[in-house]
């Protein structure tokens, strides 16, 4: 018997499982989601669960193993609308720091018998794998852009999703630029909005974790946070954290690196 | 003529990330049985290797959405260690407050969404919202007090930015603080009826004689710091961790099994810590503890929903305490420049104690990062549970054997995607 509810599919590549926790965080919205949607298939909070196809799949993690790139796959051609959902599947997440070593080493630094394990060379995003028809980034995940998506989705109309920088939701909060002000080096200019600029709010400079902005100026960025005495390489590293692997901050970083 | 039987979990459910279970059985033998965690690994212990010893807390967040509070604090203890501080008056008392935030966020959702469905026979809290209304929406809204702690010290539930070496970027004033206590008010008295409510769901009758480690200290029911204790007699300090456990690894899990040197399997989390410090509970937490029918300790897998349930009692009495004792400190943190040195930490995540070990350079890099979450210590303890579940119940179908050997495997609260750093159930039958 067909359902008259969508139904909603929550999938785990490599992952930390905080983003799909984030559609559990939202408690206030929880049950009134579970009322329009059917939540056919969750299993971080569900056993049961009905068989595919859906008509939305939020994928989070990355593609790490050979097993995951066949699966991710199978999970696109299940799904009419798939969204991917935080820093790991959009960008490839922390693991993919492996892309610029060696695999095999960091295998052996982990593992005493490193056959036993089935890993690819490198952590990349899903998009490099499948279609994806909307990515909602951040490490992790803001509940009001994830309920956002869904409201989009049920509405068949583009998710408000800003590209613009955290200094603009900096200025939206009246939070001092603490990188002006204070002079502690400070990610916001590059990095996309969407966590409510939380960390200049708490006197610290933003870290990147929502990614790359819609054309960052990275250059300039060096230039600031070379007169505030960073050297290039902890700007490397700030480059090569939950994202390293969006284009725009790798490129920067390799870049930076010569 | 005795039959073999397969039962296998291929994918299990409602807990944090990829694991799976394969048993066979010959008539009333097990032939073999194996917790498998397939999640995939990530790493983190090699590319942490060249990182800032200040950049771990927020590195190892990552390793796990549900327990990041865990991972930041027994990174900054283990660096606080390394250069020779420790965290006084309310920049403790902040750390151990955003720690209750976690562990009555992590417990809520085990005993509501995670555990208590198995009990009433649903496959999720979703699909007992609509027999149980009152208990899924408490669940819910201790869940959420859980976060808001989390978020007003912490600026977000999942990985917090707010967390460093040496404290914190920002401390609260006193009367931010104070905005929770209406709500943690409420959510001790859930907490109480949580308690009451778990206390009567039907519990099979099965018992082991566990060693169980907890973190121990002298003041107070162990959270955020302490010395590594057992029921048999082991009292050490975290940085003779490596003297007492050791870790190996296994064909079927991404996870290193871990075990007492020169013994066996051993037990974490919170039947652990309220069999070895039970006495250490808040006023509140004790008298639903007593009330609840638990007595000194709880050897019981199944009935370790009934000391969540207390020990968010606890987490919201203390929260209270705290936040009623609180002084804003002067500063939000306190310099640490671990040089050249090796440091240990550990803190009491909601599943058990997480170790971290560091070895950091003449410029303040880490040279070698050891982490040993707490359901890759307790594999070896779920599959000694699952064996010894089996005997005497191999008359059951093997679909109900096969759910409760999953249940059983739930008792842990198990974290995957810490431990890999996965659950799939398999029963065979011969």
């Amino acid at each position: 018997m067909s359902s008259p509810r969508p139904r909603l599919a929550i999938w785990k590549f490599a992952s930390c499982d905080g983003c799909q926790l984030t559609l559990l965080d939202a408690e206030d919205h929880l049950l009134d989601i579970a009322g329009v949607i059917d939540i056919a298939y969750f299993p971080e909070a569900a056993r049961g669960e009905i068989e595919g196809p859906y008509d939305l799949s939020l994928v989070e993690g990355s593609i790490t193993t050979p097993h995951d790139a066949e699966r991710i796959i199978a999970v696109r051609e299940m799904s009419t609308t798939l969204v991917t959902i935080g820093a790991c599947a959009t960008a490839g997440g922390i693991q993919a720091l492996r892309n610029w070593a060696n695999v095999d080493e960091f295998l052996s630094i982990v593992y005493a018998q490193p056959q036993y394990i089935d890993t690819l060379a490198t952590s990349t995003p899903i998009s490099d794998h499948i279609d994806v028809d909307f990515e909602l980034r951040g490490c992790p995940i803001s509940k009001y852009q994830l309920i956002e998506v869904i409201d989009a989705f049920l509405h068949r109309r583009k998710p408000n999703i800003p590209r613009h920088s955290v200094c603009v939701e900096c200025k939206m909060r009246g939070t001092n630029c603490v990188m002006v002000a204070q002079g502690i080096p400070c990610m916001g200019p590059v990095t996309q909005a969407g966590c409510g600029a939380i960390c200049p709010a708490y006197d610290r400079g933003c870290y990147g974790c929502y990614g790359p902005s819609q054309s960052p100026n990275i250059d300039s960025l060096a230039a600031w946070w070379e007169r505030l005495g960073v050297a290039e390489v902890d700007l490397v590293r700030a480059l090569r954290t939950f994202n390293a692997y969006a284009p725009e901050f790798r490129d920067a970083s390799e870049a930076y690196e010569r | 003529m005795s039959v073999e039987r397969e039962i296998a979990v291929d994918y299990l459910a409602r807990v944090e990330g990829e694991g799976a279970m394969y048993l066979k059985l010959k008539g009333e033998e097990v032939l073999d049985l194996k917790f498998k965690i397939f999640e995939p690994p990530r790493f983190f212990e090699a590319f942490l290797r060249d990182r800032r010893f200040s950049e771990a807390p927020d590195i190892t967040a990552r390793i796990c959405g549900i327990c990041p509070i865990a991972y930041q604090t027994s990174a900054c203890n283990a660096m606080e260690s390394a250069g020779g501080v420790q965290l006084t008056g309310g920049l403790r008392s902040l750390r151990r407050l955003i720690y209750c935030g976690e562990w009555i966020e992590s417990h809520a959702l085990h005993v509501y969404f995670l555990h208590a469905p198995d009990f009433l026979g649903y496959d999720s809290a979703l699909g007992m919202a609509t027999d149980f209304p009152e208990q899924v929406q408490m669940g819910l809204r201790l869940k959420k007090i859980g976060n808001q702690i989390m978020t007003l010290i912490g600026g977000r539930e999942v990985h917090p930015i707010n967390v460093r070496v040496g404290g914190f970027y920002r401390v609260p004033t006193r009367r931010e603080l104070e905005t929770l206590v209406p709500d943690l008010e409420w959510a001790l008295e859930a907490a109480a009826a949580t308690t009451r409510w778990v206390s009567g769901l039907p519990f099979p009758d099965f018992e082991r004689d566990y060693e169980f480690v907890a973190l121990q200290h002298p003041d107070e029911y162990a959270i955020q710091e302490g010395r590594i204790a057992s029921n048999r007699g082991l009292n050490i300090s975290v940085d003779e961790w490596g003297d007492h456990f050791e870790e190996s690894q296994v064909s079927w899990s991404n996870a290193l099994h871990a075990r007492r040197k020169g013994g066996g399997a051993y037990h974490l989390g919170p039947m652990a810590r309220y069999s070895l410090n039970s006495e250490q509970l808040t006023p509140v937490a004790r008298k639903v503890a007593e009330e609840a029918g638990l007595g000194s300790s709880c050897n019981n897998p199944f009935r370790s929903i009934v000391v969540r349930a207390v020990e968010i009692a606890f987490a919201c009495e203390e929260a209270l305490r705290l936040i009623e004792g609180y002084t804003r400190p002067d500063n939000p943190s306190i310099e640490v420049e671990p040089r050249d040195v090796t440091g240990h930490g550990a803190s009491e995540a909601p599943r058990g104690t997480l170790y971290h070990r560091y070895a950091i350079d003449s410029g303040g890099l880490i040279t070698e990062a050891h982490i040993v979450p707490p359901t890759s210590q307790n594999q070896l303890s779920i599959e000694d549970d699952l064996r010894a579940y089996v005997v005497g119940r191999t008359q059951l179908t093997d679909d109900q054997l096969q759910w409760q050997l999953e249940q059983a495997i739930r008792c842990y609260d198990p974290c995957i995607s810490c431990a890999t750093h996965f659950l799939d159930l398999t029963v065979d039958r011969e």
